[in-house]
């Protein structure tokens, strides 16, 4: 078992080298051939200084290192540090995320334990469902009339509905058995609820949490970039409009480690609940 | 007026009868036990007595109150354990502890689940989750939930089905010393014709369902303490497994079409007494 993890540890350092050598090697100068032409490109205006292009690893290196040697700075609206731009969009998530929790829980509770409200919302639950949560922006921006509170919205909209769904689903498919134990032992309804419904069901919920904060990450990128002000979201498209691919690249990285890191916090969590039937 | 008395009791499904006119008695500290093919409706009126399911018609009235609906008066050890796999031995026990006495400290429902884990012979795996128990100590947990309440019935639904042969010997002499030590009242559903001699007072016969009915009601006449290891001796005890075989093999189907009439009280049999069983048995056919 140590020795097989060892192994995929080796393969995929094996992996990620060769995907840099191939990553240097394209960026690589155009060596000899291209200074024959110096003087024609300098007649271009393609200076030796410039950027060219795809950024290289070691220009990739040096706006990493600049980033995270001060990834706090604040100079004005358009130019702020990653680790800011990063609390913008983690603090947005977390509101939406978080009332989503607070709505989708309790009520995919209720759904579970009613077919009749069941039947009654599903409907709703299956149009609204598949409804891209950007969609909602117009209508966020010109009812709520802010931008930041807009994009909690969209966290939330987003992040509703597998919550919904899989609470719902846990709690409608909690074993007979174990609701007739609590019958035969004249358990009341609130303990019911607590002691052996959502332990019961806690598993289900948690996958639904989990996929809700994926989609959220995925979708508080694209929810800045349109409206814009603040967030990694926005840094993205800001540097995009500057034409800095370095700082693009660097963020797109930025946002794949939170995104796993995200994905793993509720992984733990879920997996601290789930049993073995 | 008997401890627990069953009257006309029955169970439709729409326009299927389950069964009808079951009717029976149980004194106090009997053990009873009932035998049927799978579909004459033994967990149905099981849980009719747990006040899991309605009956159609009838009553069931016991310790002269009337069921309806589940209470703390009737234990039940469920087919399937039905053990909570997030809680372990102890706290799945606590849990059926605290409702009972929902006012108890931590230390006094501590002490009374222990109790009842050392009855069952579980002591030193209190902490274990029911995926680390092997099938026997899950229903022994089960049975030491139901025992910890202290109820007034405790209602078992094939409660060792699942078991192998070895563990199931074991966990039925566990059950036969609990029920003489606390005096229990039990109503156990089994498919094991040994199973029922050895443990029950009374054995009530179904006929096949649908429609099903209670047959007969054989009386155990091997004297208690039985014992496992010797109960295949008493001279009663082959007559009573071939008279409970026979009627499984032979005469349990013949209620529905009418080749033997369903009685009205099913009739008492004392297999291999003085003829009883057989000259029973030939006045019924018409």
């Amino acid at each position: 078992m140590k020795l097989e993890s060892l192994k995929a540890a080796v393969l995929s350092l094996l992996f990620l080298g060769l995907f840099l050598g191939i990553w240097h090697l394209a960026t690589l100068p155009k060596g000899e051939a291209q200074s024959a032409h110096d003087e024609y490109a300098k007649l271009l205006g393609k200076g030796t200084k410039k950027s060219e292009g795809f950024p290289s690893l070691a220009q990739m290196g040096e706006a990493a290192a600049a980033q995270l040697k001060d990834p706090l700075y604040d100079r004005g609206p358009n130019d702020k540090g990653i680790a800011i731009q990063l609390g913008h969009s983690l603090g947005r998530v977390a509101a939406g995320y978080a009332l989503a929790m607070l709505f989708a829980v309790p009520l995919g509770f209720l759904i579970g334990m009613s077919p009749l409200l069941h039947s009654a919302l599903n409907p709703f639950i299956q149009v609204l469902k598949p409804i891209s949560p950007l969609a909602w922006m117009p209508l966020a921006l010109y009812t709520i009339k802010d931008s930041s509170v807009s994009g909690v919205f969209v966290i939330f909209i987003c992040s509703v509905w597998p919550m919904l769904i899989n609470t719902a689903f846990g709690v409608a498919s909690v074993r007979r058995e174990w609701l007739n134990v609590a019958r035969t032992l004249e358990v009341t309804p609130f303990r019911k609820a607590f002691a052996v419904i959502l332990p019961a069901a806690a598993p289900t919920i948690l996958t639904g949490m989990r996929i809700s904060i994926g989609i959220a990450w995925l979708v508080i990128v694209a929810a800045e970039m349109l409206v814009g002000g603040t967030g990694i979201g926005y840094f993205v498209w800001n540097e995009w409009n500057n034409l800095n691919l370095t700082n693009v690249i660097f963020a797109i990285l930025v946002i794949g480690v939170v995104g796993m890191l995200l994905d793993f916090a509720i992984g733990r969590l879920q997996k601290a609940v789930t049993y073995i039937e | 007026m008997s401890f627990l008395q069953i009257e006309s009791l029955a169970r439709r499904y729409g326009p299927t009868t389950v069964f009808e006119q079951v009717g029976f008695t149980m004194e106090k500290g009997e053990f009873v036990c009932i035998v049927g093919h799978s579909g004459c409706g033994k967990t149905t009126i099981l849980n009719i007595l747990a006040g899991l399911d309605a009956a159609s018609a009838g009553t069931v009235v016991m310790d002269n109150r009337e069921v309806a609906g589940p209470s703390l008066d009737r234990g039940v050890v469920f087919q399937g354990h039905a053990l909570m796999p997030w809680l372990s031995a102890m706290s799945n026990i606590a849990f059926a502890v605290k409702s009972r006495w929902p006012h108890w400290n931590r230390i006094q429902v501590q002490t009374h689940c222990q109790k009842f884990i050392d009855l069952v012979g579980l002591t030193g795996a209190e902490h274990k989750k029911p995926a680390e128990l092997s099938g026997g100590m899950k229903q022994r947990v089960g049975i030491a939930r139901a025992f910890a309440i202290q109820p007034k019935m405790l209602l078992l639904d094939e409660p060792f089905g699942a078991l192998d042969a070895l563990t199931r010997g074991t966990i039925q002499d566990e059950l036969l010393r609990i029920c003489e030590a606390t005096r229990q009242t039990v109503f156990m559903i089994t498919h094991d014709v040994d199973e029922a001699i050895l443990l029950a007072d009374k054995i009530l016969l179904m006929s096949n369902g649908p429609n099903a009915c209670i047959a007969e009601i054989v009386e155990n006449t091997i004297a208690k303490p039985r014992d496992r290891h010797s109960i295949h001796h008493d001279e009663q005890y082959y007559r009573i497994r071939n008279h409970l075989v026979d009627f499984l093999v032979n005469r349990s189907k013949l209620y529905q079409s009418g080749e033997l009439r369903r009685p009205a009280q099913p009739p008492y049999v004392r297999p291999g007494l003085h003829g009883v069983a057989s000259a029973r048995i030939v006045n019924l056919r018409h």
